[in-house]
């Protein structure tokens, strides 16, 4: 019998950042990306679920401490991300556009690093209440 | 008397800074919304109009019309946006929702026709925080 049951933690944050590739000039950069080019930059709130998928502990009943998981959300991503700039204060996408896909795959390397490799990790990622992205694909 | 509300969204950027005050001041007051390099939202708009509803066409606003008003005098202004950079009407304001509702209605007021009254702006900064203006 599969005894697996997934917990979720749910967190927010808002960042400023522009969509732009340096290789293209600004025109295609605006043909592509649109507003979003906008080279002072626009924002969002990001809303942010994080899914651990495990077997609960026979000793604890729980999947993970999720007060030890929240703990880690706030201290390794949303200290690095919110009411920053991702473009120029995140050091993860100097170099990596800062896309709602983009920034799911960071925030899932930086936790995936911090959590038992027993347990599944997946991210969903609200860049608006209509646009989200998840990773790994499931 | 009827109420009629529209319901908008547009996303920005801004930071808080008064530039009269130092680094350390506003950081302060301000603390993380002080950020240099801005911060950003989606915005949720909610404008509401009042108005006796018309025999004829049974609105007190034709909607197409009030969705027409916003868009060609707020979100073409503030959607994808840096609020304290791209924004005339903000030009030398604090970039608060508060002042931001206040400007937003300043904005649509001389456009509304003959018998529409605005009655109230309510700015969504995040899901949790908004503020309501009434003109007064």
């Amino acid at each position: 019998m599969n005894k697996k049951v997934s917990v979720y933690r749910k967190e927010h944050f808002n960042a400023a950042h522009r969509l732009h590739n340096p290789a293209w000039n600004e025109e295609k950069n605006y043909a592509v990306f649109g507003k979003c080019s906008n080279p002072n930059y626009h924002g969002h709130n990001y809303e942010m679920d994080v899914k651990i998928t495990g077997e609960p502990g026979a000793d604890t009943g729980y999947v993970i401490d999720l007060k030890f998981l929240s703990e880690l959300i706030k201290e390794n991503v949303l200290e690095k991300l919110d009411h920053k700039n991702l473009n120029l204060d995140v050091p993860e996408f100097a170099h990596l556009n800062p896309t709602v896909e983009n920034i799911a795959m960071v925030i899932y390397e930086i936790l995936r690093s911090k959590i038992d490799k027993k347990l599944d990790l997946q991210i969903r990622l609200y860049e608006t209440p209509k646009n989200f992205a998840e990773y790994p694909a499931s | 008397m009827l109420f009629l509300t529209r319901i908008e969204h547009f996303n920005a950027a801004h930071k808080l800074y008064n530039p009269e005050w130092s680094k350390e001041k506003n950081e302060l007051v301000f603390g993380k919304c002080a950020n240099g390099n801005w911060h950003g939202h989606n915005y949720e708009l909610h404008v509401t109009i009042k108005g006796e509803v018309a025999a004829d066409t049974g609105f007190v606003i034709n909607a197409k019309i009030l969705s027409s008003l916003i868009n060609d005098f707020v979100l073409e202004k503030l959607d994808h946006k840096n609020l304290n950079m791209d924004v005339v009407f903000l030009k030398g304001k604090m970039c608060s929702t508060e002042n931001l509702a206040i400007e937003i209605w300043k904005q649509l007021l001389p456009h509304l026709p003959e018998g529409v009254q605005m009655h109230r702006i309510k700015l969504y900064e995040t899901p949790r925080i908004f503020v309501e203006y009434f003109g007064d």
